[in-house]
């Protein structure tokens, strides 16, 4: 038994139970000791203690800003920890770079993937540490050897392929094996789930286990909480910089890890009233979209209407045409074939009744008041480079509000506003309304994005993934807001390849599959296996939707 | 860029935090750096007239025997200065907008030539000649960026070639303008007077008849060029635009005609660059030269020295003309006469790195933004690159 106290002292009970292997000295891979890093203004680890068991998966849970990827940073020899030591196999070791990390065996698979997309999937693995004889590549013995792990761990692969013509998934085995060839023997997840659909999280949860099972060591970062329940050994939780405490999972629920992690009860399921649609705000009509990756159609011929005061959501596996649908109803791609109409209100607020949009440049639908909250938050939503406040007015700064009839930016203006969405949508950042919004972390990037998009009072919301990369709380959050925003009888469309997002949220589901609508189960009554077989395309209504 | 308020605390750390701060010390840097340099260069020609070789090209007119003198020499380097102010302002407007406008010494080159054309061959007063060689440059700037803009052919390809069909078609209008037997273009004092630039009794302060308007006009459009940038709805969208081409075009930004509209105000300010130095009748084109004139290069140097702000090129610039000035008065007894270009190159290149030396100051402060490997693509060092091939 280990009982954990607030602030990071380890309270060590029966050490055998936890079946430690002792080949070594220790019975720790890697052990980060009271850490504390310091940045201006703010305390990122405050005493930190983290213990990596080897064989174990832990999990490191915490809110968006809680010192997650600060730690790791620390782990890495990106940042000098103030205080603290790191030890490996319970001697002491010194970090000063990621060289060293690398020489000491640890290797991460980063959230977003550090990969040459126009070389093969065996040309990435070996990147750097090709095997060579004077000067002249062996590629078929790192194939040998590349082939020989995949087969080991169950890392389906295929060497040959190129990175940018294969899945997410197929991308996150690569750098699984990148990991596995160098000999790391720590390895470290960051959130890998959050770009996966959920039958490759049911295949990376299995691998994580044949890993931990081979003795690899691995410290998974996340912030959901199924996952760690079903995948990891024990889990440290961090809130606000400092170490809430070590658990183990089989002593503890989803709950307890929640309220850690938040520092209160959070509700799963946010409560909604049964929806009053009104009248049709949006309506798609056969339209199709070419296809970023492939020369055919993305979206074929698909037709829907989004009503007032209703949430739609488009289900469906990552890449069935769902961001191509969204490119073609926002203008940032032109409609091949069809029509859109939607009805928006004029520059003094009045209505207009529904009208055709499908040759309007994008300013003008914003303007009509569509709202989008991008699926790519750094490649759409923001100007990273900018303030936060800049970033706030991007969809307005050429309002009267914001600029002057001379064309000049009224300063102040923008930041009452700021500070006005600062408070109002708990924006977290070191130096408010002024942050470089580089700096901030995701989850808040998100939520100014959020801001920005529902402050408008859309006539149309369209959102997609709107809950990507947040943590329990703040999903909660942008829940609410979206309810929010349909309860004011407003049209929500929502994109998202969460099950559970679409189980709570929707008032209708439309199941999207290789770029066309082929069902639209009633959310009160369908499963998540029903929604299941439509998305994996192997149900089908008889004329997709309507 | 944004203003700061600065309390009394923890100074030296919130000075770090402070762009222009940053800015100002990494360009000091720079140049002491280059200055070392060049010295040890000196040191190795001629250890005994080191000392001395560099502090003539530091001091620059101040070495003059006579008031008189350094006054006139003190203008001949604003004149200079002038046309490498507007250059800079060129290549850092264009920047903000995430273009590399390596194109400026083109369209400096055509709008020489348009406006000596006009004021030689059409006797046009120096009002129609500056702003014909404004338009010359703005037309060459769109080219290259609606190439950009709309097929997406990188502008730094595009500018170099446009410099040199620029530079060749300018040699052969300009070539019938010269005195028989003469390289060089017709002065515009005995050929057409009214085309040179006002002078506003400039030329008796300074007892120098080449000081015109043009150093005020540079002064003022770098401060005109900074309001756009920080203050207005256009420099919002541009800079939008040059951060975040993607973001720019899903808020509905017309980011295509953004980008050749930077083009567009980029190359004018090449063009007029080079119409306040000709039309200031103190140098003349010459027809036979066969590389591209440095200055449009220079202005490449001279924003990042600057600090890619336009304040900061009005200073950036002057000093990079006063080196070169300076090297120009070093002694040819004890140096051969490449020395001058070479001691002001070495302290041009070090500029480049500027953006460097920033980087480190960023990450001393602590406030180090989490996306480390991003902050590093800001660097460009387009500026070397350059200057090794062209000086």
């Amino acid at each position: 038994m280990r009982i954990i106290l607030t602030g990071g002292i380890i309270l060590e009970g029966n050490r055998n139970l936890s079946g430690a292997e002792s080949f070594d000295q220790s019975e720790y891979a890697i052990e980060m000791l009271n850490i504390t890093k310091r940045f201006p203004g703010i305390v990122a680890n405050d005493n930190i203690t983290l213990r990596l068991k080897k064989g174990e998966i832990h999990a490191l849970l915490g809110e968006n800003g809680a010192g997650k990827s600060t730690l790791m940073s620390v782990l890495f020899g990106l940042y000098q920890p103030e205080e603290g030591i790191i030890k490996k196999n319970g001697r002491e070791v010194r970090i000063s770079d990621p060289n060293d990390a690398n020489a000491l065996g640890i290797g991460m698979v980063h959230q977003h993937f550090k990969l040459v997309e126009i070389f093969s999937v065996l040309d990435n693995i070996i990147l750097g540490v090709e095997p060579n004889k004077a000067g002249f590549l062996k590629k078929n013995e790192a194939r040998e050897r590349v082939v020989a792990l995949s087969k080991k761990y169950g890392l389906r692969i295929d060497p040959d392929a190129k990175i940018a013509d294969i899945t997410v998934g197929m991308q996150q085995r690569t750098e699984i094996l990148k990991m596995l060839y160098r000999d790391n023997e720590i390895l470290i997840f960051d959130e890998p789930t959050a770009v996966l659909t959920p039958q490759e999280i049911d295949e990376l949860m299995q691998i994580m286990r044949n890993l931990a099972a081979e003795g690899k060591s691995i410290l998974f970062i996340s912030h959901k909480l199924n996952e760690i329940l079903a995948v990891a050994d024990s889990c440290t939780v961090l809130r606000k910089g400092k170490c809430v405490g070590t658990v183990n999972i089989k002593d503890t629920s989803k709950e307890e890890l929640s309220r850690m992690m938040v520092g209160r009860d959070v509700e799963f399921v946010v409560a909604k009233k049964e929806s009053v649609p009104g009248d049709v705000i949006f309506r798609a009509e056969n339209i199709s979209v070419a296809s970023k990756v492939h020369s055919g159609l993305a979206v074929k011929n698909v037709s829907f209407q989004v009503r007032a005061g209703e949430i739609v959501c488009i289900a469906g596996i990552d890449g069935n045409g769902q961001t191509e649908l969204v490119y073609g109803i926002t203008g940032l791609e032109p409609l091949q074939s069809g029509k859109l109409y939607m009805a928006g209100r004029d520059k003094n607020g009045k209505d207009i009744p529904l009208s055709e949009i499908t040759h309007l440049p994008i300013r003008k639908r914003s303007r009509l008041g569509m709202s989008h909250i991008p699926e790519d938050r750094h490649k759409h939503g923001l100007v990273l480079d900018y303030s936060l406040e800049y970033n706030f007015i991007l969809q307005t700064y050429f309002d009267r509000r914001f600029t002057s009839p001379a064309g000049f930016l009224k300063s102040k203006a923008i930041r009452e506003y700021a500070d006005d969405l600062i408070e109002q949508y708990d924006v977290r950042s070191g130096q408010g309304a002024v942050t470089p919004t580089r700096s901030m972390s995701g989850g808040n990037q998100q939520k100014a994005i959020i801001a920005r998009e529902v402050d408008r009072r859309p006539k149309l919301l369209v959102a997609v993934q709107p809950a990507r990369g947040l943590d329990v709380g703040a999903i909660e959050g942008v829940h609410r807001r979206l309810i929010e925003q349909r309860d004011a009888g407003h049209a929500v469309l929502l994109i998202s390849l969460e099950l559970e997002e679409v189980m709570n949220l929707s008032d209708r589901i439309l199941v999207m599959y290789e770029g066309e609508i082929v069902g639209e189960p009633d959310p009160k009554t369908t499963t998540v296996q029903e929604l299941g077989l439509y998305m994996a395309g192997a149900k089908r209504d008889k004329n997709g939707e309507e | 860029m944004e203003s700061n308020k600065t309390k009394r605390t923890n100074l030296f750390k919130r000075l770090l935090a402070m762009p222009g701060f940053r800015s100002f010390i990494s360009a000091l840097a720079c140049i002491l750096i280059g200055l070392l340099i060049g010295y040890i260069v000196l040191l190795i020609i001629n250890p005994e007239q080191a000392g001395n070789g560099i502090s003539t090209i530091l001091k620059n007119f101040m070495t003059r025997n006579s008031e008189k003198l350094r006054m006139k020499s003190f203008g001949n380097t604003l004149v200079k200065t002038a046309p490498l102010i507007l250059c800079s302002l060129s290549i850092l407007f264009a920047y903000k907008a995430g273009l590399f406008n390596i194109g400026a010494a083109g369209q400096y080159v055509l709008g020489a030539g348009a406006s000596l054309y006009c004021a030689l061959a059409l006797n046009m007063p120096w009002y129609v000649c500056l702003l014909a060689a404004v338009l010359a440059g703005a037309l060459l700037g769109a080219i290259s960026g609606a190439f950009k803009a709309y097929l997406n052919v990188n502008e730094v390809i595009s500018c170099i070639m446009l410099n040199w069909i620029s530079l060749y078609a300018v040699n052969s209008v300009l070539k019938d303008l010269c005195p028989i037997g003469y390289k060089d273009t017709f002065t515009l004092a005995s050929r057409n007077p009214s085309a040179i630039l006002p002078k506003l009794g400039l030329d008796g302060l300074f007892g120098n008849t080449s000081v015109t308007i043009a150093i005020p006009i540079a002064i003022i459009i770098a401060v005109y060029i900074w309001v756009i940038l920080a203050k207005t709805k256009f420099g919002y969208e541009i800079k939008a635009t040059g951060y975040n081409r993607n973001a720019a075009k899903y808020c509905g930004m017309r980011e295509k005609q953004n980008i050749i509209l930077t083009m567009v105000i980029a190359g004018a300010l090449a063009g007029l660059a080079s119409a306040l130095l000709f039309l200031s009748d103190f140098s003349q084109w010459d027809i036979n030269q066969s590389s591209i004139p440095a200055m449009g290069f220079n202005g490449i140097a001279a924003s990042f020295l600057g600090g890619l702000h336009p304040i900061g090129a009005i200073f950036s610039s002057y000093f990079i003309q006063h080196i070169t000035d300076g090297g120009a008065s070093l002694d040819t007894r004890f140096y051969p006469v490449q020395i001058a270009d070479l001691i002001s190159a070495i302290i041009i290149y070090l500029c480049g790195f500027v953006l460097f030396i920033k980087l480190k100051m960023l990450k001393a402060s602590g406030s180090i933004p989490q996306k480390r490997p991003d902050m590093s693509a800001d660097i460009k060092p387009a500026s070397e690159n350059k200057k090794g091939g062209e000086r």
